[in-house]
């Protein structure tokens, strides 16, 4: 059994951008290796390189452990690279408008939740986050809130990711291992599976 | 519609149904009329909160395509499930603790970038391979495609070369590696091979898995932890997406290729417009296409945010599997191929949404942007960001600025450096064709490197038997070996500085093509050939000669 994933506390990196695709999580460059060790320092490594002001590296979000962003984050490739390097640097959770579906996936896998919340009130909480970056936010994954100081906003998640992190059943490799028997039984009833066989 | 889920299950009135895509269409405004949209827009006070990931239905949802079996309940009924909920039924194991309903997969393709990790969860587990037979490996992203002498020369490509040669070798899978003819990029070798088929369920850990959906199949692509559950489990969790029937109605005009199709609908629907659903390709301008064709339309539903995308298997798919090496011989392919037709969704088929598109307005197209939706017709001009949602603005005017773009500009005429024929969209053999027929007898701008490089050594070696290498290095193209190549910055083929490409690939990201302040202008091959024949952005209609019907 997993960690049970209820609530996520931490500071807050604001990057309120949309359609921040892997690529520019995690460029290609950096995908050349045989581990995921190390991926932390490569996020966001180009937009970090042509922007001196980027949140990744600003010394008032260097601790932060949620990424606040905007709609379709994460579109594009289906790198695990890319939420593999967002954890290696210290996120824990992602709040954001929307993501893109196998970039979800793989953070549900990891344990990072990736909760939804509306534009108007990513816009307040982005702004708060810049008035006070030290203020710890807290993501009440099982009662679907966000509180930041005054602020408290709803989030939504899909009900089987909102289960599978709230009762630590992440992690799926095993609950798929124990389905052997079933897993036999499907292969049985496909018909490819016995090469057509009459 | 019995069958519609709303997102959050709030309400099963369609009017009332979240839609995540249309408050955040891609296109200009101007085009949408010619959309004739049957499905639901969101009232304008529809909660604006987009899940892109809401795939619920929960296995006791009465709503859900998937549980609303009639056809089982009732076997006389005709069975109105469309192919991909009929495919999803049968290869359903149940459900998981965790909720998510557990998906058994037929065919697992990997290759050497995302499966490292993936190895190694198994060998810190100590698990096997359940199926090795069903997995098959090939190596394209990393390879050089001028010197393939080994040791390669990036000592990281290197490594990761030698990890898919060991891994395969202590797990018991095929390796499909640079000494073998069957060789190239793993979505073109899938296919070529008759592993593709339809009714299966096939996974690999890349987005463009989509592909192989040409031919009335599920494919998925998958992160890295998922391929060691593949490996391991030979299934996946996995919540079943929606499905939206996209018809595209009427005739192609000339010079309209299958990349334009697809661009031109994800200029429609968005970059997200996908996400919750898989997509079902149909109408007669997908009945009239190659299975080639239908490969590069389903390869960039990625692109549009679908889950995957598919066509349903016809006549035209079952010839093109026969004879593969991996297909069925004898009677057992007869009894395959009455199966797979059998799985095509029915007339009266039942779909979560529907979009009707005309073929006859669609355009040879041209992206202009950082992200695919951002594109115009070749007649068109660069749109200005006044004219986006306030919402698409912003974004509108940052892929102007970094693409060094002004509004209004005619898209036509914009220079170029460098010209990329090849990928998985774009690599096969037809679509060298294309391009070479745009070539043929003419030169390369001066100025402009120009690279034409097949999507497996199988089409590269067909290109050369008929002779379009030499039509390519005659007219100024390097010809190359098989892989990846420029479509990503993995290998040495890469842009330099502020380039602008003409690209046959799938994305135009900000330095997806390996120069962080790299251009990318997407479109199909034959267009690339003519850009880089005029060292700019040419309507290849004005290039081609009329060819009678
Ligand atoms: S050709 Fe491009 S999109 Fe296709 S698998 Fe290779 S890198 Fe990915």
């Amino acid at each position: 059994m997993a960690e049970e994933i209820k609530q996520v506390n931490g500071s807050v990196v604001p990057l309120l951008l949309d359609d921040i695709d892997t690529d520019r999580i995690i460029p290609a460059r950096y995908l050349r290796c045989v581990t995921f060790e190390g991926l932390g320092e490569h996020a966001f490594k180009d937009d970090r390189e042509h922007d001196s002001e980027h949140p990744f590296d600003h010394p008032h979000y260097s601790s932060a452990s949620i990424l606040l962003t905007g709609r379709n984050f994460g579109c594009g490739s289906s790198r695990e690279h890319a939420p593999q390097s967002l954890m290696r640097w210290g996120i824990q959770a992602i709040i954001g408008e929307s993501f893109a579906e196998i970039f979800f996936g793989n953070c549900t896998s990891l344990g990072i939740p990736a909760v939804c919340a509306e534009r108007a009130h990513l816009d307040q909480l982005h702004q708060a986050v810049k008035d006070n970056p030290s203020q710890e936010l807290t993501l009440d994954l099982h009662n679907r809130q966000i509180h930041f100081g005054e602020i408290s906003v709803p989030c939504e998640i899909p009900a089987s990711a909102h289960s599978a992190l709230t009762t630590g059943q992440w992690d799926f490799l095993s609950q798929l291992l124990s389905a052997q028997e079933d897993i036999q039984a499907t292969a049985e009833k496909i018909p490819y599976m016995s090469n057509f066989s009459a | 519609m019995s069958n519609f889920v709303s997102e959050f299950g709030r309400s099963a009135d369609p009017r009332h149904a979240t839609l995540p895509c249309f408050p955040y269409v891609q296109a200009p405004l101007k085009g949408r009329s010619l959309l004739q949209l049957r499905i639901n827009r969101p009232e304008p006070d529809a909660p604006s909160v987009s899940i892109g990931v809401g795939l619920q239905h929960p296995p006791d949802d009465p709503c859900s395509p998937g549980t609303d079996n009639s056809s089982e309940r009732h076997p006389t009924m005709s069975d109105r499930r469309n192919l991909f909920n009929k495919v999803w039924d049968l290869h359903e194991v149940g459900t998981l603790p965790s909720g998510q309903p557990q998906l058994f997969i037929g065919q697992h393709l990997i290759h050497e970038v995302t499966s490292p990790q993936a190895f190694e969860i198994l060998r810190e587990k100590g698990l096997k391979v359940l199926f090795p037979e069903r997995t098959l490996a090939t190596v394209d992203h990393i390879i050089p495609t001028d010197n393939q002498a080994r040791p390669f020369q990036d000592d990281l490509a290197e490594e990761m070369m030698s990890a898919i040669e060991r891994n395969c070798r202590d797990f018991g899978i095929t390796l499909l590696n640079l000494n073998d003819d069957r060789q190239g990029v793993v979505h073109i070798v899938g296919p070529e091979q008759g592993i593709t088929q339809p009714g299966i369920t096939l996974v690999c850990g890349d987005s463009h898995t989509s592909t192989h959906g040409a031919f009335g199949c599920i494919a998925l692509g998958i992160g890295t932890s998922q391929v060691a559950h593949v490996l391991a489990t030979q299934s996946l969790a996995m919540n079943r997406p929606k499905v939206r029937r996209i018809e595209v109605t009427g005739e192609r005009n000339p010079g309209v290729f299958a990349k334009d199709v697809i661009l031109h609908i994800i200029r429609k629907l968005g970059v997200q417009g996908g996400v919750g659903y898989a997509y079902e390709y149909a109408g007669s301008v997908f009945d009239e296409m190659t299975m080639e064709e239908r490969m590069t339309v389903c390869n960039m539903s990625i692109e549009g945010g679908a889950r995957c995308g598919y066509v349903n298997p016809d006549q035209t798919t079952i010839d093109y599997i026969r004879g593969r090496p991996f297909a069925p011989q004898g009677e057992a392919f007869d009894r395959a191929a009455q199966w797979w037709l059998s799985l095509a969704s029915s007339d009266d088929a039942e779909f979560d949404d529907h979009v009707t598109i005309d073929g006859a307005e669609i355009e040879p197209t041209v992206t202009w942007g950082i992200n695919p939706g951002q594109s115009v017709g070749v007649t068109e001009s660069i749109p200005d960001p006044e004219q986006f949602h306030a919402d698409e603005r912003t974004g509108a005017e940052e892929a102007l600025q970094f693409m060094g773009l002004d509004p209004n500009q005619p898209i036509r005429g914009l220079s170029i450096d460098v010209a990329f024929i090849g990928s998985c969209t774009n690599g096969r053999l037809s679509d060298l064709r294309e391009a070479a027929a745009v070539a043929k007898g003419n030169r390369v701008s001066d100025g402009v490197r120009a690279l034409v490089v097949p999507g497996s050594q199988q089409v590269r070696k067909q290109a050369e038997h008929e002779g379009l290498d030499k039509i390519f290095e005659e007219a100024g193209f390097e010809w190359r070996a098989a892989g990846c190549s420029m479509c990503l910055a993995m290998n040495p083929d890469k842009l330099v500085g502020r380039e602008i490409s003409a690209s046959s690939s799938n994305r135009n990201f900000k330095g997806r093509q390996g120069s962080p302040t790299g251009r990318t202008l997407l479109m199909s091959p034959a267009m690339v050939a003519a850009a880089a024949i005029n060292g700019c952005v040419t309507d290849v209609r004005e290039m081609m000669t009329p060819v009678s019907v």
